[in-house]
């Protein structure tokens, strides 16, 4: 396989692993690194990707691993002095008006939920995966899902309504 | 779309259990101008779905030419090299040992060196039968004692 080859196999999911590792990793920077990272483990792979029945599927799950590998090492490892220590935790004014956005708003809550949830919820509701390829990618079965995913969106809903009447009453 | 026929899909997409296409119905349902106000609450829920399928990864991967193949380039010449210097050394040798086979092209040179080499040979032989009498005298000792 040669690199034009290699950048076709990949380009219809690149985008797909990009947003599950910033889904995952939240920051922009961190997602970007993980999606190369990913990237180049599969272009290593070389002919032993043909083996697999789906790439794309092989890829969200080499990519699910290695962001929760990374989430995992962060924990463990000591705090180190990176820019989200010591600046200023009050988000910046223009951030506030952004966040007034209902958009960011539901972005914020996704977050917050479990990573298992979270990845449920992207590869359903934003990605549109079936549950059958979804089940492939987590190496879960297809009713622990549909439980996750729905517990997911329940609590989704409970912020929704939360914020939304927030400002009526 | 109906008001019911939407409410039931909710309900069903809160459970877990709608499909692809019922999802895709609600998604088309709530990016229209006219969601009734009592459900205006998820319009952002699903307008944030569709808004976060168009992020896209538009860094350029860093893809190494493969350092594999240059590995197996590497033992792919050093096998060429090994076996050009055993075929060398190789059909140097046979060479010259096929140049002195031992003809003789006088026929009565040739003669006279068979006979050489067949008494050699004979004398060999006689050699090894002398060592053999050693072992008839067992024979006969063996018989004195146990007569037969």
């Amino acid at each position: 396989m040669n690199q034009n080859e290699f950048v076709l196999l990949i380009a219809p999911f690149k985008d797909k692993v990009f947003r599950l590792a910033k889904r995952l990793l939240i920051s922009t920077e961190e997602a970007e690194d993980a999606t190369q990272e990913v990237l180049v483990k599969l272009w290593s792979k070389d002919e032993s990707l043909n083996k697999y029945t789906s790439v794309e599927a092989f890829a969200m799950t080499i990519t699910k691993n290695y962001c929760l590998d990374q989430l995992k090492s962060k924990r463990a490892g000591n705090l180190k002095i990176v820019h989200t220590n010591f600046a200023d935790s009050e988000p910046r004014l223009d951030k506030k008006v952004e966040d007034r956005d209902s958009l960011n708003w539901v972005e914020k809550i996704i977050d917050q939920l479990p990573e298992q949830q979270r990845l449920i919820i992207q590869l359903r509701d934003i990605e549109q995966y079936e549950f059958e390829e979804i089940a492939k990618i987590l190496v879960m079965n297809e009713t622990a899902i549909r439980v996750a995913l729905s517990r997911a969106r329940k609590t989704i809903r409970e912020f929704m309504i939360k914020t939304h009447s927030y400002g009526v009453q | 779309m109906e008001f019911s026929k939407i409410e039931t899909l909710l309900e069903k997409y809160f459970q877990g259990d709608t499909s692809i296409a019922e999802e895709n119905e609600l998604k088309k349902y709530f990016s229209s101008p006219n969601v009734l106000p009592h459900l205006e609450q998820y319009k952002s829920l699903f307008g944030y779905f569709t808004q976060a399928k168009q992020q896209e990864f538009n860094h350029l991967i860093p893809l190494k030419s493969k350092k594999q193949n240059l590995n197996w380039l590497s033992i792919a010449a050093s096998v060429v090299v090994m076996l050009g210097i055993g075929m060398y050394v190789y059909l140097n040798t046979n060479t010259s040992q096929n140049q002195d086979l031992g003809t003789y092209d006088n026929p009565e040179i040739a003669f006279k060196e068979t006979q050489k080499a067949l008494a050699l040979l004979s004398n060999h032989v006689n050699v090894g039968i002398e060592s053999v009498h050693y072992v008839e005298e067992y024979q006969n000792s063996k018989n004195l004692i146990f007569k037969p």
